[in-house]
């Protein structure tokens, strides 16, 4: 087992706590001083800095939304001069303004340094060569990887994405051991070599690839792994926060490690801004400990995940996430609890005699009813199996979300093909 | 060789479907000799016994309907009192678990489809004994 910094990611977590407490006391020290955005949100709560004695008291700072972001654009959060600003990145959203993210010169190391240890912590050496298929450019995505890499002392190859011509002959020629990815362009990849004759197994150097910027599910990250014939890892980032490198899966593959001495974790029920205990599926809240030019204090990132309780095999004492389940925005509450689509379909993804298609509708006062298109080949002619099959789906299901839902099954192809998540919910509650 | 062939079909609420589906079937030419209905709820599977099982598949398939084949036994039962009561008196000697049974007389001949979990187990034991099981052949020309 190696590590990129073995003290930091090994520490015990008593020292942690106390790392963190430290740099939490400084952080809303220093913005309160330079921040009047901030000024303005503690005197709003009531908070001083000095009242930030334990960890405890981090519930009592107030939170940072997106929306926050977006008012302040694009200068209301700098917290250093801006003739000490070294980078600027935006994340655009799908509406309205972007969000203006500045880096000092020691974020971009810091956030290289955290993306050393993720390349590290899956095996990773200076031996390697590293094809970096992301968008170069205001995107934070393909720049934090490059720069890690390199502190790794891979040889990095700054291809961008498409051109699948030249991706190949990079890959040939300079015999690429990892790539950084997203999963569409590499299952694309996997195709295009297939039509160009090119086994990936016999005729290429590749071990790894980094796969992020979209959501992927656990079938994809199987059928890239196994196309290819590599290890693919999942990781977490957000631009809000360095970019990716904040959490990132060790050689287990067992959820990803979050690095806690940079980044404060919280579990919120997104309906009541409560804490969630380790385990229960939430709103993912963080709390950037040494971000220099834009500290965040409990920026609400919108992400649905959970804390994975106990100790990993590796050694490392910082907590792993779940896999993003999806986006507070999408949560439903159905008889009073919160409810994630991505829950649900995460449970009917892992039954192989279930299909790709499925239909969550909500009707009378408060029934969830899930329509649950079989797999062509789950059918064997049995109706004892179909009522078998549906009431396994119903028992998984209550165990994942905690209320019983009505699960039909239907054949495969019946159900109205739609185009993202959101249309697969149907919600015609009388309430 | 004494196994019988059954075309199965899921089709929820099977009274709507089952026109459309016997029409793909007499497009096809396909002769039905028999139909049984599985429900549970809003699940349904319709079972025909047709002369040709393989291209009552592929139609069906072709028409968009999940189709499938499903192994059964058919076991001639002596059309007189008692006949019933010899055959399952067997199977339950024999321990043999049925999950599904229907049957049918035809030209004064009785016949007891039987669904069982191992079809060549239960097929061994059965012809040990003295009942006669029939080929896909000799119950379409009965
Ligand atoms: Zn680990």
């Amino acid at each position: 087992m190696t590590y990129w910094d073995q003290k930091t990611e090994t520490i015990e977590r008593a020292a942690l706590e106390a790392l963190q407490l430290k740099r939490l006391q400084a952080i809303v020290r220093r913005v309160a001083r330079k921040v009047p955005f901030y000024q303005r949100k503690l005197a709003d709560c009531g908070v001083q800095p000095r009242d930030i004695r334990s960890l405890a008291d981090l519930r009592r700072l107030p939170f940072t939304t997106n929306t926050d972001l977006r008012d302040t654009y694009p200068t209301g959060l700098l917290a250093i001069p801006s003739e000490d600003v070294l980078r600027l990145h935006t994340s655009s959203g799908t509406t309205g303004k972007p969000k203006a993210l500045f880096f000092s010169r020691r974020d971009v190391d810091n956030a290289a340094e955290l993306m050393a240890r993720c390349l590290v912590m899956t095996g990773v050496t200076h031996r390697d060569v590293l094809q970096n298929m992301m968008t170069y450019g205001l995107f934070t995505g393909a720049l934090v990887m490059h720069y890690g890499a390199e502190k790794v002392g891979c040889l990095v190859i700054p291809a961008g994405p498409g051109n699948s011509e030249k991706q190949l002959l990079l890959m040939q020629d300079f015999r690429t051991t990892v790539i950084h990815v997203t999963p569409s362009y590499a299952l694309y990849l996997a195709d295009f070599m297939e039509k160009k004759g090119v086994d990936p197994r016999r005729d290429l150097a590749l071990r790894k690839a980094f796969v992020g910027a979209e959501s992927y599910t656990e079938e994809t990250r199987r059928k890239i792994e196994q196309a290819l014939g590599i290890d693919v890892y999942n990781s977490y980032g957000l631009s809000e926060m360095n970019g990716p490198g904040i959490a990132f899966e060790c050689e287990h593959k067992c959820g990803m490690h979050i690095w806690e001495d940079n980044f404060l974790i919280e579990i919120i029920d997104p309906r009541t801004g409560e804490p969630l205990p380790d385990g229960q599926t939430g709103e993912l809240v963080l709390t950037a400990l040494c971000r220099e030019a834009m500290p965040l204090l409990r920026y609400r990132t919108r992400d649905i995940t959970s804390i994975i309780p106990g100790p990993c095999s590796c050694g490392r004492t910082h907590r792993r996430l779940h896999r993003m389940t999806g986006r507070s925005d999408d949560m439903l509450i159905v008889r009073g609890v919160n409810i994630y689509p991505q829950q649900i379909e995460r449970v009917l993804m892992s039954l192989p005699s279930v299909g790709r298609n499925y239909q969550i509708v909500l009707e009378g006062l408060d029934e969830m009813t899930i329509n649950v298109e079989l797999a062509e080949a789950g059918f064997d002619g049995h109706v004892e199996h179909l009522t078998r099959l549906q009431s396994e789906i119903v028992d998984r299901l209550r165990a994942e979300i905690l209320t019983k839902p009505k699960v039909h099954l239907v054949p495969p192809g019946t159900l109205p093909v739609s185009e993202g998540k959101a249309k697969r919910v149907i919600d015609n509650r009388s309430l | 060789m004494s196994a019988v062939n059954l075309i199965a079909v899921f089709a929820e609420n099977q009274l709507g479907q089952m026109g459309r589906i016997t029409q793909v079937l007499a497009d096809a030419g396909v002769n039905i000799r028999w139909v049984t209905i599985a429900t549970n709820e809003r699940l349904g599977v319709i079972k025909f016994l047709v002369d040709k099982c393989d291209l009552a598949y592929e139609s069906l398939h072709q028409k968009g309907w999940t189709a499938s084949l499903v192994e059964v036994l058919a076991i001639e039962v002596e059309d007189k009192p008692g006949g019933l009561h010899t055959v399952a008196d067997c199977l339950a000697r024999n321990k043999i678990n049925v999950e599904n049974s229907s049957g049918f007389v035809s030209n004064n001949r009785a016949v007891l489809l039987i669904e069982v979990q191992d079809v060549a187990a239960a097929r061994q034991i059965l012809t040990k004994q003295t009942l006669r099981l029939l080929s896909q052949e000799e119950i379409l020309t009965l």
